[in-house]
């Protein structure tokens, strides 16, 4: 059997005393949330903190508040699941509840938290792999390692961001709360993501994440569309979301963010300009589509070969731009 | 003689409406503790990293991996595995569905099957085939191919429904 | 809907025997287990693909509180083998190691995690050597040898056969092809780990409970590598398989490993494998590159096959000889080859070793056969499934290679799928991205050969029989989830008249149960379904001498029915089976029969005729219909129609079971499974991992029709063939001609995934051939073939000598 490390277990019931905690912890201690990505990562000795702090108990993590009007305040430990299957949140917004939806499995889902599925650690080929299997390639950059295998010249770790949330709360520019001892701060979600596999996040390992700050829906559409080889269980190989405003059928702002095809979610800055100050037509969406290929710059680290995933980009867009339009997923998208 | 000190906490679980004390090292995960300190062996592992569902128990009613859940983390619920899933002997109708129309064949992968599933018809009493298959989506099988799972799930359904219900003869015998 | 059964259990829906323990969680798999003062093994496995072992300093892991023994490769010095020909495997890792992944060392401690962080205090040093990497490398590289045997170089074995007169074959020949196929390899994932737990008691004898599908080979296993520990006193106990699918075929580094730590403990010490090192087990399926000249006439009959295949074996030997001559033996047991050509090459490499899965060996030469079939179709403008009807092999008669085909049912299951899916409808005729394809396959029910030459029986059942109206029932068979428990006490129960549940199986215990052979190759419910049988009649002969005489009836007018043993034309004159037991017992004594099964001689005498050869052979046919997307490559099989002669179903549940499970697993090799390793940080499995080998969920599965058709064969019991491995075999060929169907581009490997047929689409965009496939194959010199003369040659199954040759104006060899 895999085995977890041994560590020590703390469960705080406040914000305030898991904050507490983790200052007095140091470096070497965790939050874990659901547990679904850092379990498995320690049992391969990925991640190996001496100390976990569990926030299973905090339950004011798991509160939502707020209306479409004003914004949807999402506590970071709601479950993936109550965020997909909540009816408010599939009528608003319906993009994050896909998003969500998508993610793993079911049973993971029940565990995973949107705050979690946030932070989700970087993923790469060599790195999520046990620990022997790391020795014997010497490790990773990101890892124990001086080497990333994936661009064994580079200066820096090229893992894969891969999750399916961040996209979204970027494209529909959601913020998200951060606490910590010394106080907290509200930042755009974009700017909580790094381009860089082992620093991927712009956040103090002290800081806590407790809220998602979903903006008021006044006007703005946006939808998701994911790939991955099987319906459930796989992380994205390319994940879109795009958001787009309309005063009547013309287009007046949009944002395309693509995901799993870098260290942080890719904003296709060049698609999205094109459909400024026009109608929302197949010719556009596969205009912009074809836009978004050359910001997509996938490696070869996760399944799927990185030249067809590139392919993609250009279909997946498109999906997410129709659904924008027509308010479902065209027939020919089945997974 | 060992130079570590490995200290074990020491608390109640309620499993299968049980309380039971136990002690285990913290970092135990709900599978070890429930396999390994309750001598609860029904509930399996395939992989133990949350890849293919063998290890689902029900925990306050919801299915999840018991492999990616801490032991420590069960104090204070309600935690169902597949041995408590009968009534003194008497077996749930989706385990006696199962036996019955093979939805269990090497039965490795059953005891989570049946544990998804019944969380799933307490949810929902006539799940279409679609809302059987995203349920269970998080629970891998090799032997059956899932369709005898459904339709014992189907036959369950019914019958706890108080429909009278039976097997379709071609699920048994194929096709004419 | 009117089921015709003559039998009273054969052929109904009993519910399996261990359905209620499995449902309940009361079922105990090997990791289940648990003895008092038991330790726990761990594995150190070697992180390179290919060195020699220059030093092992195991001293600090000794001394690591908490460990109890340490053992290296010299502690087991003998080497194993499944094979008598490979016995090239030791336990722990003797001189070199092999693949990243092979064991080189054994920690038993107290508990896992300890016996885990001592791994890391064992040092080892190796001496790097050239890694070979594919079966290309291994071609070309004659040093250094992976192993010291072999036919040459790093090419393990070399197969040359020819059957009747090529030449002349392809002479009568309006159309030939010549294809490159390629079948990936992909292993057997199942959901159970493997796990063993060894005990060895105080009086000096073994008992090892394990997830073995072959507890007579560990046995054998076992006694060699343990000697001078007799085999007598040493108990081999199969537990339930969680799957087995011939990936727990082989005996194992880490059964013998606990064994002797059990032995250098005194305590009992298990073993569970992670799902990382059930990969480095693997014994999966070989990858394969196949050549196929195929020679037709215009109505699309075959007048000469010449067929090539090469293996990449991976670093040990397994069952792979048979594996190599399985991808040239059954491609002539469905459409009548006149002329066969079988060139079969096998190479080591630096990886984890490929052995039995599910079809062993034939599912890939059945991809190449049946997809270039369909381009013959293609090629020919006739219809895939009219032409495969038109060449059907005859009953009872034998092949080119000199296998006793008996009852063959395929026609009647091409007619099945071909009507179920309206094929004529819609085979060429869907809008793009649309398509169906067709495919047929066959599979023996049984070996004809032992693993080991003997002249002994392959299976053996005893019965004991109680006063109380109970049957005992013994045999080396293992449960693996095909329901092997549940037809040995249904034939017994339909012979002797009782319930099935009355019936107290005793299997897979090699100190209480006669030999079976194992549960692989599909020959349990043929083999022992036919010496439960014997058994069963031998009771029954004793029973109604006792019986008669008591009731002044003659025997032969005794009925065994519900539990009653009585006169046929008066039913009230009988007794119950408990009292008729007794009136035995009372005559004869204490009670007990035996029955026994070997199958038939096989025809062909020549090197290599004993694989093939089988009693009886399953036939499968499906339909499968495909969407795929034109601008992605992406494939979603909609629906697949399967139907399988089964010759008779004995327990209907559990082969239409099989036969949805064959399908299930035929899909995830066809679209997404795939042993994948990287050469750039050295030869290492891609992602052994659940996550990352993909197999296919609930959402992958589509909706199955399937059609059982019984047509009985004599050599079967009650007609029974075999259903657990043939229904897999002809789905990947469909699903790659359905994808030619739906969107005009030829896929000629295994998996057929996105990347691939987009690949092939844009090559038809631009007016290329729009074909994605093999291009080349390993330089193989090929021995001299040992030639044969057909049955309807007047051959005699035997290899022609030099003189025959000359008298059969036989070409001279290329």
């Amino acid at each position: 059997m895999m085995r977890l490390p041994k560590f020590t277990y703390l469960q705080p019931r406040s914000i305030g005393e898991a904050v507490k905690m983790i200052s007095d912890a140091g470096p070497t201690a965790m939050f874990v949330s659901g547990g679904t990505d850092l379990y498995p990562n320690m049992k391969r000795r990925q991640q190996v903190p001496k100390t976990v702090i569990g926030l299973g108990r905090v339950r004011d993590l798991s509160r939502k508040r707020g209306s479409p009007a004003e914004g949807v305040v999402l506590g970071a430990g709601m479950t993936l699941t109550r965020v997909c299957e909540d009816k408010a949140m599939k009528a608003a917004y319906p993009a994050l509840a896909t998003a969500a939806g998508l993610i793993a499995t079911p049973l993971i889902r029940n565990m995973g938290t949107i705050g979690g599925n946030l932070l989700l650690d970087t993923r790469c080929n060599y790195y999520d792999q046990n620990y022997e299997w790391r020795k014997s390639i010497n490790f990773c950059m990101k890892k124990d390692g001086d080497i990333c295998w994936v661009a064994p010249s580079s200066p820096r770790c090229w893992a894969v961001q891969s999750s399916d949330c961040v996209p979204v709360v970027v494209a529909i520019g959601a913020k998200v709360k951060l606490v910590s001892r010394d106080g907290e701060r509200l930042i755009e979600a974009k700017d909580l993501y790094n381009d860089d596999g082992i620093e991927y996040l712009r956040k103090r390992p002290d800081e806590l994440l407790t809220e998602i700050h979903l903006p008021a829906v006044n006007g703005w559409k946006a939808a998701f569309a994911k790939l991955r080889r099987r319906g459930s269980f796989d992380f994205p190989v390319l994940n879109c979301a795009a958001w787009v405003k309309l005063a009547g059928t013309t287009v007046t702002e949009a944002r395309i963010i693509i995901g799993a095809v870098g260290s942080h979610p890719i904003e296709a800055v060049e698609a999205a300009k094109l459909l400024i100050g026009k109608p929302l037509t197949d010719e556009q969406i596969k205009a912009a589509g074809d836009a978004a290929f050359a910001p997509a710059k996938p490696l070869d680290n996760t399944d799927f070969m990185m030249g067809w995933r590139k392919e993609m980009v250009r279909h997946y867009v498109g999906l997410a731009l129709r659904e924008v339009r027509d308010g479902r997923m065209p027939s020919t998208f089945k997974v | 003689m060992t130079k570590k000190t490995k200290k074990k906490v020491h608390l109640t679980l309620t499993v299968n409406g049980e309380e039971q004390e136990v002690a285990f090292a913290p970092h135990k995960t709900l599978l070890e503790v429930l396999r390994e300190d309750m001598n609860l062996t029904g509930t399996k592992h395939g992989c133990e990293l949350g890849e293919c569902g063998t290890c689902t128990v029900l925990v306050d009613g919801r299915p999840v991996l018991s492999c990616l859940a801490l032991g420590l983390d069960g104090e204070g619920k309600e935690i169902t595995t597949v041995e408590g899933m009968d009534d003194k002997g008497r077996l749930h109708p989706l385990q006696d569905a199962f036996a019955d129309l093979g939805a269990a064949q090497c039965g490795y992968c059953t005891p989570g099957f049946l544990l998804t599933a019944m969380a799933l018809l307490e949810k929902n009493k006539k799940p279409t085939c679609q809302q059987m298959k995203e349920a269970l989506s998080g629970n891998l099988c090799r032997c059956t191919g899932y369709i005898k799972i459904y339709e014992a799930i189907e036959l369950a359904a019914a019958r706890m429904r108080g429909v009278k219900a039976e097997i379709r003869q071609e699920s048994i015998y194929g096709e004419e | 809907m009117a089921r015709k059964n003559p039998y009273k259990t054969i052929g109904t829906p009993v519910r399996r025997i261990d359905g209620r323990s499995k449902v309940t969680g009361q079922t105990k798999f090997a990791d289940d287990l648990v003895l008092p003062r038991m330790l726990f093994c761990k594995l150190l496995r070697s992180p390179v693909s290919h060195a020699t072992i220059t030093s092992v300093d195991i001293s600090k892991a000794l001394a690591y509180p908490g460990v109890k023994a340490v053992l290296t490769g010299r502690d087991l010095p003998v080497p194993f083998g499944i094979l008598p020909v490979s016995q090239d495997e030791h336990s722990l890792c003797l001189d070199k190691v092999r693949f990243a992944g092979d064991p080189v060392a054994a920690v038993a401690a107290i508990d896992e995690e300890t016996a885990f962080e001592a791994l890391d205090l064992i040092k080892v040093e190796y001496g790097k050597l050239k890694e070979i990497d594919s079966m290309f490398t291994a071609a070309d590289t004659a040093e250094p040898r992976i192993h010291d045997y072999g036919d040459i170089g790093n090419t393990h074995k070399l197969v040359a056969l020819e059957f009747g007169e090529m030449e002349k074959g392809f002479a009568e020949a309006d159309h030939i092809r010549e294809d490159l196929f390629f079948f990936e390899g992909n292993t057997h994932l199942p959901m159970e780990q493997h796990a063993a737990l060894a005990f060895f008691d105080p009086d000096g004898k073994l008992t090892i409970w394990s997830s073995t599908q072959t507890p007579h080979y560990l046995h054998r296993a076992l006694a060699k590598v343990l000697a001078p520990l007799a085999a007598s006193h040493i108990r081999v106990i199969a537990t339930p398989n969680g799957g087995g699918f011939g990936g727990k075929s082989d005996p194992f580094n880490h059964e013998i490993v606990v064994s002797k730590l059990a032995m250098v403990t005194g305590r009992p010490v298990k073993i569970c494998l992670t799902r990382e090192e059930v990969f480095y087990c693997h014994r999966g399926r070989h990858p394969v590159l196949m050549k196929s000249k195929i020679g037709v006439k215009k109505d699309g009959s075959i007048t000469a096959l010449d067929f090539e295949s090469y293996l990449d074996g991976g670093g040990y030997g397994s069952y792979g000889v048979a594996s190599t001559y399985y991808t040239g033996a059954l491609q002539t047991v469905t459409y009548k080859v006149p002329n066969y050509k079988f060139n079969g090459a096998r190479f080591f490499t630096n990886k984890p070793p490929c052995g039995p899965k599910r079809g062993h060996g034939t599912p890939q030469p059945r991809f190449a056969l049946e997809v270039q079939l369909d381009k013959i179709a293609t090629d020919l403008k006739l219809d895939p499934a009219e032409l495969r009807l038109r060449t059907l092999h005859p009953p009872n008669s034998l092949t080119a290679n000199y296998l006793k085909v008996g009852t063959i049912g395929l026609g009647e299951c091409i007619k099945k799928v071909v009507a179920g899916s309206n094929w004529r409808e819609k085979y060429g005729k869907l809008p793009l991205g649309k398509g169906v394809g067709i495919a047929c396959s066959s599979y023996l029910c049984g070996a004809g050969l032992p693993i080991y030459w003997n002249n002994m029986p392959q299976t053996g059942v005893q019965l004991k029989l109680d006063r109380s109206g109970g049957v005992a029932v013994f045999c080396g068979e293992t449960e693996i989830g095909q329901g092997s428990d549940t037809v040995l006490p249904m034939v017994v129960a339909e012979i002797l008249g009782i319930d099935t549940y009355d019936i107290r199986v005793c299997v897979a215990d090699t100190d209480l149960t006669p030999v079976d052979l194992g549960s692989y190759s599909s020959r349990v419910t043929l083999m022992m379904g036919n010496a439960a049988i014997q058994a069963a009649e031998r009771a029954k002969e004793l029973i109604s001498k006792a019986v008669g005489e008591k009731l002044a009836v003659p025997a032969s007018q005794l009925a065994f029915a519900d539990r009653r043993v009585f006169n046929v034309s008066k039913p009230e004159q009988g007794m119950s089976f408990a009292e008729a037991v007794v009136c035995a017992e009372a005559k004869f004594g204490t009670l007990g029969t035996t029955g026994s099964y070997s199958p038939p001689i096989s025809h062909g005498k020549f090197k290599g005729a004993g694989v093939g050869p089988s009693a009886a052979y399953s036939y499968s046919a499906c339909v499968v219909e495909v969407d795929v997307n034109p601008a992605t490559g992406i494939v979603v099989v909609d629906k697949v129609w399967m139907a399988h002669d089964v010759g008779r179903s004995i327990n209907p549940t559990l082969v239409m079971g099989q036969v949805e499970g064959s399908i299930y697993m035929g899909l995830g090799e066809a679209l997404m499974e795939e042993m994948a390793y990287r050469n750039n940080v050295g030869v290492v499995h891609k992602f052994p991992s659940m996550l990352e080998y993909k197999s296919p969920t609930t959402l992958e599965m589509p909706e199955c029709v399937t059609y059982l058709v019984e047509d009985p064969d004599p050599n079967g019991p009650f007609g029974a063939k075999e259903v657990g491995q043939g229904p897999l075999l002809p789905i990947m060929p469909a699903v790659a001609n359905a994808v030619f169907d739906a969107v005009g581009v030829r896929v000629d490997e295994i998996p057929v995934t996105p990347e691939k047929v987009l690949k092939a689409l844009k090559l038809k965009a631009k007016g290329k051939e729009p074909r994605v496939g093999p291009t080349r194959l390993p330089t193989v010199v090929w021995p001299e073939p040992i030639r044969v003369a057909t049955p309807w040659q007047g051959g005699d199954g035997k290899a022609l000598s030099g003189e025959e040759k000359r008298r059969h104006a036989l070409p001279t060899p290329r």
